[in-house]
């Protein structure tokens, strides 16, 4: 094969780098509002009736969204492998409570309204509200960690090394920088369920999803900024530093790095990207104002809007960087070192560049099937083959 | 055996893989039946296969979402548990897992919300196409990643890169068209579609014991023998494939299964039966069949299949092979670019065999400080334990037959006695629910410790991809995993129950309500009359 040498490796892995980032924004953008949702469950329904119209806005949609995940996943493994290898089991314990999360929440979508028991919905009904708020929550502390460095190293023959004892790999990823970004992610996720609900419900239900999601951005735009101006003072950069290619061999060891005084002076050598944060601020403020006036559809596109500000930020100021190692920076995972072979990367693209365009095409279609608002009325009808 | 952190990670491994394999043949061969009879729907208008569609339809949904959320462990739990392989063979195993996600998941998962929300939004024929989709979306999910366990079994179109110290792809349609993972693959879905049948006739048959549902039951019996019975030929026959090709790229495995220690004089006898003894190395009581190893393996009868014995001898040679790689990689690792080209060469002539030199890293650091006898030892490692595989095969291969018999059985009674089954085979056909389970968990059982002790035949040692984790955080999820599926399976098995006690009344209810809801919009299509004075069941 030498097909695949059309587009140089230096390409492909910045193409990928930006495929990482799709992924990400996609599944925050879908399965961000059924975390959202979950997470506003138990307070915007009051009534059993109340709760299911909320479950039943994402009902038919939840298992698609829940793939942007799971292919997010898929796909830094087939493209950036030793990322796949470092994050996945440098993040262990906190892997394994996302992982029951995204277990538990697709049986509770399921088996909530197959029994008429109060006391068997109402368990389920929490279950949905911890399967969305915590690993809303844990995505943005994941973040916040990789911000600051994850203590790691490679040995000679690449096995990953992960610094510290075990409980520290859950415990130990909670600093208050980390806890902050935290917030941020799930503040991030109720606002944008909040917008979900405002266009999908109506009544009660619709009006405390609006007064919810209008705080919920309040405070997802404050502890961005208040996060913005910690990276300013509080915490270091990294760089690479010295000769390095940005076609070689995929092996972090064959680079030098070191710690820089700030990660925002990428803002400096590329002030273009000031467009992503400002468009993450724009859009909170613009959903808050949205769901303070009653709009729909706006709302919902400002708070896609704010995720997709937010979530690039981060990637656009770190780049070259994807994880970058506090204890060897040495070790540090960059779009230069960590990827998959030329090879296996245009393989991937082409496969994607062919199913991405038709995964948008028919989930447009399926949205538009469900297009309009899930009533009370919908839900007793259809009462055995619904949520 | 030490019992440590790889153990520890191996039987997290299986409990998990096996535990998600309990749902994934339902969901292959239920969304098939239920796509077939809402067809029948579609070109009758009889509003019985509605409701056929609609009851068993509920039942696959209950097992979908087990099946989806189990299946996110494995995709994590190679990130997790496996590190060292993640990294090792990323490169390659990594994309078959990506392109499932992009080309069925994505499919399957988008298109069963509309499957259960739809039928009031989209024209008959519309839904009908979701159902397909679901379907289509499900058995391709299981076409690519058995393309990657294939890569596992058989390793083609890969090859060691020094530079990143790891597996990279050099041929991808090797990969695709990999004959181990083609056979795997039609050898798994029609397992699926065999356990589909099998529950199908299952909970019919416990319908008819206790006169309920006739109608829908004697159809779904219909449906489900027919379909059985071709899956039933089709996982033998490429269960039968899987063994030729296991011939030649799996010959340590094969010849595990068989308790063939010696290499014998072609063509070689089949073991029927008998005790397998990994000390002395030979096979007690054994009940032999003349020829037949010799035809299902080679399909000649002049070709002969190695015994463990002269297997272990190969070993040992690429055991002496691999260090000459090893050597010459860690030389190539030190200086980079300036490796000599007589060192390059030397590591390329030997690579194939970089993985034996693996075996030994489980008794010395460094392999080249390796002993005369330690080489050896490594070399009696590349055997696995055959007695488990030795009966796990052959109460598979019997469970099979039994499928044969009992699929024709009941599509012989289907088809020419008028849906008439005697009770005593009603009986059977309720018992035998389990059984299809049973022989799936067995494949996938022989498949996978019958690799041992590779994760990657040949490549890659089990005892190296582990992660650097401590005992604590392994044991930790593994009781989580323990506790938190029983939990589940409780929990699905009580509203499977509960929906199969129930019986469709549901569904026929809503059906009778939903016609008469559309009647206006499905009577401007073709067939009008055939809705307009539907054939009701009598639902006692």
């Amino acid at each position: 094969m030498i097909l695949h040498e059309l587009v140089s490796y230096e390409v492909l892995r910045v193409i990928w780098w930006g495929l990482l980032g799709v992924l990400l924004i996609g599944f925050a953008l879908t399965d961000g509002f059924d975390m959202g949702v979950g997470t506003l469950l138990p307070f915007v329904g009051k009534t059993d009736l109340e709760r299911r119209v909320a479950i039943n806005t994402v009902g038919p949609v939840w298992e698609g969204n829940q793939v942007w995940f799971i292919l997010g996943g898929g796909a830094i493994f087939a493209a950036w492998p030793p990322l796949y290898a470092v994050s996945f089991s440098g993040f262990y314990l906190a892997m394994f409570v996302i992982l029951a999360a995204f277990i538990v929440r697709p049986v509770a979508f399921k088996y909530r309204s197959k029994r008429e028991d109060p006391r068997w919905r109402n368990a389920w009904d929490w279950a949905l509200f911890a399967s969305g708020a915590v690993p809303a929550l844990l995505f943005g502390v994941a973040v916040g960690n990789v911000i600051q460095g994850v203590p790691f190293h490679f040995t000679d023959d690449l096995h990953t090394i992960y610094e510290g004892a075990w409980y520290m790999k859950f415990i130990g990823l909670l600093d208050p920088f980390s806890i902050l970004a935290g917030v941020v992610s799930f503040a991030m996720l109720v606002m944008h369920g909040g917008a979900w609900l405002t266009l999908k419900a109506e009544g009660v239900v619709q009006t405390r999803a609006r007064a919810i999601g209008s705080l919920a951005a309040l405070v997802a735009v404050g502890t961005y900024i208040l996060a913005g101006l910690w990276m300013a003072v509080g915490i270091d950069g990294f760089r690479i530093v010295g000769d390095y290619v940005t076609n070689g061999p995929s092996n972090p060891l064959h680079f030098e790095v070191e710690r820089t005084a700030s990660w925002l002076s990428a803002y400096a050598d590329r002030p273009w990207i000031v467009v992503a944060p400002v468009m993450g601020i724009m859009g909170g403020l613009l959903t808050f104002a949205g769901l303070r006036a009653g709009r729909e559809v706006s709302t919902l596109l400002f708070s896609k809007m704010a995720i997709l500000g937010v979530i690039s930020s981060v990637g656009l100021t770190m780049f070259p960087f994807i994880m970058p190692s506090s204890s060897d920076p040495q070790s540090s995972l960059t779009v230069w070192n960590s990827s998959s072979s030329h090879l296996t990367l245009f393989i991937m693209l082409v496969v994607t560049a062919i199913f991405m365009p038709l995964i948008l095409m028919y989930t447009a279609w399926v949205y538009k099937v469900l297009w309009g608002k899930v009533t009370e009325d919908d839900v007793s009808e259809n009462s055995h083959s619904v949520y | 055996m030490e019992f440590g952190i790889v153990e520890l990670s191996r039987l997290q491994f299986a409990l998990t893989a096996m535990y998600h394999f309990l749902f994934v043949p339902l969901t292959l061969g239920l969304s098939i039946l239920v796509a077939i009879m809402e067809t029948v729907y579609v070109m009758t208008n009889r509003p019985i296969w509605r409701q056929m569609t609609k009851f068993w339809g509920t039942l696959f949904g209950i097992n979908f979402v087990l099946g989806v959320a189990t299946g996110i462990t494995m995709e994590f739990q190679f990130g997790m548990n496996w590190s060292y392989y993640s990294h090792y063979v990323g490169d390659i195993f990594g994309a078959p897992l990506a392109i499932e996600g992009l080309m069925a998941f994505f499919l399957e998962a988008t298109f069963v919300g509309l499957f259960f929300f739809g039928w009031d939004k989209l024209s008959k024929v519309a839904h009908l196409t979701v159902a397909w989709l679901v379907a289509i979306g499900s058995n391709f999910s299981a076409l690519w990643i058995l393309i990657a366990n294939g890569w596992m079994q058989n390793p083609v179109g890969a090859e060691f890169n020094p530079m990143t110290m790891r597996m990279e792809m050099t041929d991808f349609f090797a990969v695709l068209f990999n004959e181990v993972a083609q056979a795997k693959f039609v050898h798994t879905v029609s397992a699926g579609y065999v356990t589909a049948s099998v529950f199908v006739i299952g909970v019919s048959a416990w319908y008819l014991l206790k006169s309920r549902h006739i109608e829908l039951a004697r159809r779904s019996i219909t449906v489900a023998a027919a379909f059985g019975l071709a899956s039933a030929f089709s996982v033998v026959l490429l269960g039968d494939e899987s063994g030729y090709s296991a011939t030649h790229s799996q010959k340590m495995k094969l010849a595990a299964i068989e308790a063939m220690w010696e290499t014998h004089e072609a063509p070689a006898p089949f073991n029927l039966v008998g005790f397998p003894d990994q000390e002395t190395r030979e096979t007690h009581y054994a009940i032999e069949i003349p020829w037949a190893m010799g035809l299902i393996g080679t399909r000649s009868l002049t070709t002969e299949i190695p015994g463990i014995n002269d297997l272990v001898a190969q070993a040992e040679d690429r055991i002496r092979s691999g260090l000459i790689a090893y050597d010459a990689l860690m030389e190539i690792r030190e200086l980079r670019d300036a490796a000599t080209p007589a060192v390059s060469a030397q590591f390329e002539a030997h690579s194939a065999d970089l993985g034996f030199a693996f075996l030994l890293k489980r008794y010395v650091d460094d392999p080249r400080d390796a002993t005369e006898e330690q080489i050896v030892l490594a070399a009696n490692d590349t055997v696995p334990t055959v007695w488990p595989l030795f009966w796990a095969f052959r109460i598979m291969v019997g469970l099979g037959f039994g499928f044969i018999g009992t699929m024709a059985y009941f599509f012989y009674r289907a088809s020419f006695k008028g849906m008439n089954f005697p009770r005593p085979a009603l009986h059977l056909a309720v018992w035998m629910i389990p059984a299809p389970w049973i022989a799936a968990e067995m494949g996938w059982f022989v498949a996978e410790f019958g690799r041992q002790p590779w994760t990657v035949d040949g490549v890659l040692p089990t005892a190296m991809s582990v992660s650097a984790l401590s005992m604590t955080e392994v044991a930790i999820t593994l009781a989580g995993f323990i506790i938190f599926y029983t939990v589940l399976f409780i929990i699905e098995m009580g509203l499977m129950i509960k929906y199969i006690r129930k019986g469709p009344f549901q569904d026929v209810e809503e059906t009778d309500a939903w016609v008469a809801r559309h009647h206006d919009r499905l009577a401007g299509r073709r067939n009008a009359d055939a809705i307009a004075q539907p054939e009701m069941q009598p639902a006692e």
